[in-house]
């Protein structure tokens, strides 16, 4: 007989948010519409002039959700689309100009915006990552140093999506503006969108990225503003969309989700952010108090999103801790994941110089507007019961 | 019972799951990743991995995928590539059975509450008259994987399942077949699954350690030429030997690595009357078989059985056991597992030891 399936305690908004309901909705009223099929924007009768004007509406939101002119905004098909555009788009256009590209990233940078750079490099450019401290935080001096005339681009995240620690970006954006004029500051501002301003945070950034599903809006789109001096090729070519930087046929349901959900975020952002950290706090102080060896990963002091809360375990191994917190319907993270879905080493972890032993039993709560008090309730007591069974010698 | 299955993405662990869900078990199957290197010989691919998953779906049962890249590489890879340098022969699938199959698996079941492991391995468990377990070959003969099994003692026996033991490879792939399983056509995996078939054990040795040209001689001691690397020659090998002068096959009778010497013989000259057990290496199911005792031998995964005699090495600590073959047979590498089975029962593992 299979089990039954547990009741639900989702505490991974990190790896993608719940589907709010107002977006679900309102995609759904794209198509059902009583005027007709919607059309490609990229035509002249009423059902294209109908998708054109949702799509122009969508842009004109998520450019006033980021600070920015609506003709700065591209839209993708995601945050690591978003990545590699930033990244691969700039860098290009600078080997084929220049014969020579420099990109400029930290350690602890996302897998697409990783291997993005890997990908330049293959292509010829030059890569530096610099280190950051055992908090997670890059030296904003030493990445200084690092810059030259010859810097094409400088790809900071604005908050990591493991730990939740933000980067200092506006620090970097003077840093960068003073030291490599010519060079273009890309921030991945995925994990970062639901919490921050992110005018405030990265306003001065050139290029910044964000991802729908991640804000509770749908997989499957994302946007990258382009600040109009970047100097940037596209990475998928066809009829010329999206001002000749990004073809193909625009996703407007997709679009008008993801402008939905920035809309839903930006009228409760200070709240939700205030009402999560107290939760996550709770949580964060009912594990540590009431399980041994549980370490907060970030030091305290540290500047980190109010949904996030990493933990090592000692003495744990994180994947058996996944599998017996999932049968009680408690999800959470490990870490990222190669191909076959096999948790892999976290190379965020390495860079803050954790201990490879305390970093097996890593754990990633990340909570979101949706998460109550009964959640950190139960997840308080299913983490403590799963340990104490696991610690237990065979 | 809440049981975790290991698949491998293979036909006959697809099916062992099917069973155990039949059977109306409480089932989670997993893959293990083992390997993270390049790997195209069929086993522990994403691929592979892809497959076990659909067929996890296709049952209605969860799948895990547990990383055990760095505890395969300390366990099996490196002790292989120590092996091989040392002028021994390893079997690194009988290495992962022992540490990462049947122990750390097995272990990590238990911490999460599972009352067994199943895989998919064709051989069976019993329980004999006298209470303890017994691991037996499988139904079908020419798939039977008792000998890569044959170091599992009374503690793993108890807590583990092999659901397609009483099987035949045919009737398994007809029960994918009837259940829709997308393995059921897939072909069985045949290589030590980290070693690429393109690149070979030499491609992949070659990459981790220095492989060294020796010379050959015969039993006479005269020149009869060379081989590449020393290191990949196993005594009794029949491959790049030629013929000697009389027009007889040549075959390897001895392989000194630090002399990077190789000596050829006759298929007479190889015969051997007996291989050493190393102590530290045998197992046995319940307990070892008295000096003098008669047993059957099996030394390699699919070799013909033959009838033989057991008997300590020597009366002092540390001794290992000496299998007296009742014919003389080719030699046992070292490195070389010997499996030991009741003669009177055949099909049942006594024990086990690593050729010295």
């Amino acid at each position: 007989m299979p089990a039954a399936a547990p009741t639900i305690t989702y505490l991974d908004y990190a790896a993608t948010a719940p589907l709010r309901p107002e977006v679900a909705a309102a995609m759904a009223a794209v198509h059902a519409s009583a005027d007709g099929p919607l059309g490609n924007p990229t035509g002249s009768h009423p059902p294209a002039q109908r998708a054109r004007r949702l799509l122009e509406e969508a842009r004109d939101e998520v450019a006033a959700f980021m600070g920015r002119d609506p003709a700065v905004i591209v839209f993708t098909s995601g945050g690591t689309e978003a990545a590699n555009l930033a990244v691969l788009g700039v860098v290009e256009v600078a080997l084929h100009k220049q014969g020579e590209a420099v990109v400029v990233s930290s350690a602890v940078e996302h897998p697409a915006v990783r291997e993005s750079a890997r990908a330049a490099e293959l292509a010829g450019a030059d890569i530096r990552e610099l280190p950051v401290d055992a908090a997670g935080v890059i030296d904003t001096d030493a990445l200084a140093r690092a810059l030259s005339s010859r810097t094409t681009v400088v790809a900071l995240m604005a908050a990591n999506n493991e730990t939740g620690v933000v980067q200092p970006v506006a620090d970097v954006v003077d840093a960068v503006r003073s030291r490599a004029p010519q060079a273009f500051v890309f921030s991945d501002a995925v994990q970062a969108a639901p919490w921050l301003d992110l005018a405030a945070v990265a306003g001065g950034a050139d290029m910044v990225s964000l991802s729908a599903h991640k804000l509770g809006g749908p997989v499957g789109v994302g946007a990258l503003a382009v600040d109009q001096r970047v100097v940037l090729g596209p990475r998928q070519h066809g009829g010329g969309q999206e001002r000749e930087r990004r073809s193909g046929t625009q996703d407007v349901a997709g679009a008008v989700g993801l402008a939905t959900a920035l809309r839903l975020v930006s009228g409760d952002r200070r709240a939700a952010a205030a009402r999560v950290a107290t939760l996550r706090d709770r949580l964060a102080d009912g594990l540590v108090g009431r399980v041994e060896g549980v370490h907060r990963t970030v030091p305290p002091g540290v500047d980190v999103l109010p949904g996030h809360l990493h933990v090592c375990v000692a003495g744990v191994d994180r994947e058996e801790l996944l599998v017996a917190l999932g049968r009680e319907g408690i999800c959470v993270s490990g870490g990222s994941s190669c191909a076959s879905g096999a948790l892999e080493p976290s190379h965020v972890l390495a860079a803050m110089g954790v201990d490879p032993g305390l970093a097996a039993g890593a754990l990633r709560f990340t909570l979101g507007t949706g998460t109550t008090d009964a959640d950190v309730d139960r997840a308080l007591s299913v983490v403590s019961g799963a340990v104490a069974a696991l610690r237990r010698i065979v | 019972m809440r049981v975790l299955v290991a698949m491998s993405g293979g036909v006959d662990s697809s099916v062992a799951a099917a069973l155990l869900v039949e059977q109306g078990h409480e089932v989670t199957g997993a893959t293990l990743k083992l390997w993270g290197g390049p790997s195209d010989s069929g086993c522990c691919s994403v691929a592979d991995v892809e497959d076990a998953r659909r067929v996890a779906q296709q049952l209605g049962i969860e799948h895990h995928v547990f990383n055990l890249t760095d505890e395969f590489d300390r366990a099996v890879v490196t002790p292989y590539v120590d092996a091989h340098a040392a002028g021994r022969t390893p079997n690194p699938c009988i290495e992962c059975n022992r540490t990462m199959k049947f122990d750390l698996l097995l272990d990590r079941a238990d911490r999460l509450g599972f009352d067994r492991l199943a895989t998919g391995h064709h051989a069976r468990v019993t329980g004999a008259t006298s209470g303890l377990w017994r691991l037996r070959r499988g139904a079908d003969a020419d798939k039977d994987q008792s000998y890569v099994l044959s170091m599992l003692g009374q503690g793993a026996l108890a807590r583990v399942l092999f659901p397609v033991g009483e099987m035949t490879k045919d009737e398994v792939r007809a029960h994918a077949a009837r259940l829709g399983l997308r393995t059921a056509g897939k072909p069985d995996s045949q290589d030590v699954c980290f070693v690429g078939s393109t690149e070979g054990r030499h491609g992949f040795l070659s990459q981790r350690m220095a492989l060294h040209r020796a010379e050959v001689v015969d039993v006479a001691g005269r020149p009869a030429g060379a081989v590449e690397a020393v290191e990949l020659v196993t005594v009794g090998q029949r491959r790049g030997m030629g013929h000697g002068a009389d027009g007889k096959r040549r075959y390897v009778t001895h392989v000194d690595v630090p002399s990077r010497r190789v000596t050829v013989g006759s298929a007479e000259d190889i015969l051997r009357a007996s291989v050493v057990l190393g102590a530290s290496s045998l197992c046995w199911v319940d307990v070892p078989l008295a000096s003098g005792a008669r047993a059957v031998a099996q030394v390699s995964a699919h070799g013909r059985p033959v009838s033989c005699t057991v008997e300590r090495e020597h009366p002092g600590e540390g001794a290992g056991v000496v299998v007296h073959f009742d014919t003389p047979q080719r030699p046992v590498a070292p490195g070389q597992t010997v499996a030991l089975y009741d003669l009177a029962e055949p099909d049942a593992v006594v024990g086990a030891g690593i050729a010295a």
